[in-house]
């Protein structure tokens, strides 16, 4: 069994009514005092005993974050969120770094296995190497050496800034600056921990790489930093799972993704996001604002997001891509979910630049409850991207009648020769197609399920084989008590 | 008996009453045709009898399998062994319609406590049907009646009344715009689908499936009662004088 579709074993077996992952471990931490000022930063960076660099790189982050204000233009109701209220730096307390899995703390690992991931028995799973991020610190990254055979790098953020830190430093904040947005500046001056990996030229990753976040201590903001770099010619595809605790109070999530594809290179980025969404009156719950970009830097490098998200109680997120080499390639698709009181602005950017460049944008959204759902798009094209191509789609699809849809495309085109194309449609989920699939044995939330899934189909085909399994559960899931 | 139906009233949301006390008897082993004109009532009967929403039962009482039909919500009517062959069956996009059978037959297959069908299983009797109905596979990897003919949705139809062997099939003007060769497929699958132990109503139009299909009872809906019941002979006689004496003897 894989792990993901373990995963979705214990969603189904911990719990049948509301959210399958609320429990919390107990185990001991290691906190900063809540607030965020210099001192903190330089806190965090000596917890890390980062390089110089890095203290100055965060410090630089923090001050341009002090001048700026959290942005508004999203269609998003949230209470007013106090930065100083919260902590930025949680970690499992431990003598020193697992050598092996045998000294990680054994609770940790319990948690693990009610997540579904099977630490210890995943050297027998078939091709899944899991970088954990538990709360801050990346506890154990496996299949590590079979991937340096390769070349490859994976690692923890921490890590790599130990041991790789040439490369660390040549690509961090180059897709993503720290004075991007508020957000990000955010994520750049407090950023914990997070995942590294580094294909090397000409090398096919045998392996879908994988990580799964988990938000556990209470009132920690989560700052997970990616870099992910694949070098001229590699492939590489990799996981993201999420989930976190039930609590009342929301948690801040603010990560940052960065992806670099260098010529003829390859990336796939699947997501799947299960933060706790709140309580069905929008009590609690994570406020996920992620700023998720990649660059394809070389010609004829391809860079695919593939998004299923079903969870948070806010969700701001545009995975967005830069197609700077000629003949780059860029694709979103996107599943996003709003049930009860949960709210989503997301969708993507594709900026060309490159000659002849194209992207595809496949967006599904799905409200259901009083959920607010928006596709919000922008498709740039450069005055230098002669034949620029993209196409978007944008289906929204309504359950009952107190929720909303709403689609936001920006297109700018700066030259005469692109073509760009947007369809969008919206539709509900008829009585006459609940009551075909009930004539026919089905109940009312298996049905809702079927065709919800069929409704997003496209985008699910996108997904790694085991992760689309999963992401069908977490569908039917997130949709429960939607009709009745 | 299988079905019995005891003055049954029903009307729309906004009042209007469209069946006004329909008494019928269907016992197992039987096929039955309630014929009518356009508005007597026909679908009405078919919906309610399914558990439709929109409607409400305002009087009268329905046994089905010894149980109050009535009171049981519509997926567990079709669980039961209820089926409704759809007038105009319902497109869902996305969804293949192989999966979509294995679906329905697996819920219903759970409901008895019978093992679950798996791919394989699925497909031997899938073809097993196929050949018996003598119906092509190319509706099977389509999205459930997205872009089919009409003659295709009801073919789609009778192969699922098929697959799913129902104790009790309503058939809702399945025969209506079919095409000849499309009519002697549906009459088929009643033929097929006709045992001791089950029983099928087909409501429609015209008498011209009834020579594809010898029914034992012949029934003629108007103005929301059946004002006459006969045998097969009925179904001639209507198709030389039309429904209009039949009310007037009624």
């Amino acid at each position: 069994m894989s792990a993901s579709t373990e995963t979705l074993h214990t969603v189904r077996s911990l719990s049948q009514e509301g959210y399958k992952y609320g429990f919390v471990t107990d185990i001991e931490v290691e906190t900063a005092p809540p607030g965020l000022n210099e001192d903190i930063v330089r806190f965090i960076s000596a917890k890390k005993e980062e390089p110089g660099w890095l203290l100055e790189w965060r410090l630089a982050a923090f001050r341009a974050w002090c001048g700026m204000t959290q942005p508004d233009w999203a269609k998003l109701n949230l209470a007013p969120i106090d930065y100083q209220a919260a902590t930025y730096y949680s970690a499992p307390k431990q003598n020193a770094g697992p050598k092996s899995l045998d000294e990680v703390d054994p609770e940790l690992l319990r948690t693990y296995e009610k997540l579904g991931i099977p630490l210890r028995e995943r050297e027998a799973l078939a091709g899944v190497a899991v970088d954990a991020v538990f709360d801050s610190i990346s506890v154990a990254t496996t299949f590590k050496e079979e991937l340096s055979k390769l070349g490859i790098i994976f690692c923890s953020m921490g890590e790599a800034v130990r041991e790789h830190p040439e490369l660390v430093r040549k690509y961090l904040g180059t897709v993503v600056p720290q004075n991007d947005n508020f957000f990000a500046a955010l994520n750049s001056a407090v950023f914990s921990d997070g995942s590294f990996a580094y294909i090397p030229p000409g090398v096919r990753c045998p392996m879908e790489l994988s990580t799964y976040f988990r938000i556990n201590a209470a009132k920690t903001g989560q700052f997970e930093r990616t870099l992910l770099i694949a070098d001229k010619g590699s492939y590489v595809s990799y996981l993201e799972g999420c989930t976190a605790p039930q609590r009342d109070e929301n948690q801040l999530h603010a990560a940052v993704v960065e992806l670099i594809a260098h010529e003829d290179a390859q990336i796939k980025y699947s997501t799947v996001q299960n933060w706790y969404p709140g309580d069905a009156e929008g009590r609690g719950g994570i406020y996920n604002f992620v700023t998720k970009r990649g660059a394809c830097r070389g010609a004829r490098s391809k860079i695919s997001w593939t998004q299923v998200e079903t969870g948070s109680a806010i969700t701001w997120k545009y995975p967005s891509c830069v197609l700077e080499g000629d003949h780059s390639v860029g694709e979103f698709y996107s599943v996003a979910i709003t049930n009860n009181r949960q709210q989503a602005d997301t969708g993507t950017k594709m900026i060309h630049i490159g000659k002849d460049t194209r992207s595809t944008i496949l967006s599904k959204g799905i409200s259901a409850g009083r959920g607010q759902n928006t596709y919000r798009g922008l498709v740039r094209v450069q005055p230098r991207a002669q034949g620029a191509r993209n196409h978007t789609q944008c289906d929204s699809l309504l359950i009952g009648d107190r929720c909303g849809a709403h689609t936001v495309p920006y297109i700018e085109v700066r030259n005469p020769s692109a073509r760009v194309e947007h369809e969008a449609t919206t539709s509900k989920i008829s009585e006459d197609q609940l009551f075909y699939c009930q004539q026919r044995g089905l109940n009312a939330e298996d049905a809702v399920s079927l065709i919800v899934n069929g409704f997003c189909k496209e985008v699910l085909k996108e997904l790694p084989m085991e992760f689309a399994v999963e992401a069908q559960k977490l569908l039917a899931v997130s949709l429960e008590g939607s009709v009745g | 008996m299988m079905l019995e139906i005891n003055d049954l009233h029903a009307r729309l949301t906004d009042g209007r009453e469209i069946l006004r006390g329909i008494d019928l008897s269907v016992n197992a082993g039987e096929v039955h045709a309630i014929m009518g004109p356009n508005g007597s009532g026909k679908s009405t009967l078919a919906a309610v009898l399914a558990g439709r929403e929109g409607y409400e039962v305002s009087q009268g009482k329905v046994t089905y399998l010894g149980r109050d039909l009535l009171a049981m919500p519509a997926d567990e009517r079709a669980r039961e062994g209820f089926f409704l062959a759809f007038q105009y069956p319902v497109e869902i996009p996305g969804v293949n319609n192989m999966y979509f059978l294995r679906t329905a037959i697996n819920a219903q297959r759970r409901h008895r406590g019978e093992p679950e069908l798996d791919a394989g299983q699925f497909l031997r009797i899938v073809r097993a049907k196929l050949k018996l109905l003598d119906i092509g596979e190319d509706l099977l990897q389509r999205a459930v009646n997205v872009g089919f003919s009409g003659g295709e949705k009801k073919r789609n139809e009778v192969f699922q009344m098929a697959m799913l062997e129902p104790r009790l099939a309503i058939l809702d003007e399945t025969d209506s715009g079919l095409d000849i060769d499309a009519l002697k497929l549906v009459a088929r699958g009643v033929n097929q689908q006709r045992a001791t132990d089950r029983a099928i109503v087909m409501i429609t139009h015209y008498q011209r499936l009834l020579e594809y299909v010898e029914p034992d009872r012949v029934h003629v809906l108007q103005g929301g009662r059946i004002v006459q019941s006969g045998d097969k002979s009925l179904a001639l006689e209507l198709e030389l004088r039309g429904y209009g004496p039949v009310e007037d003897a009624a």
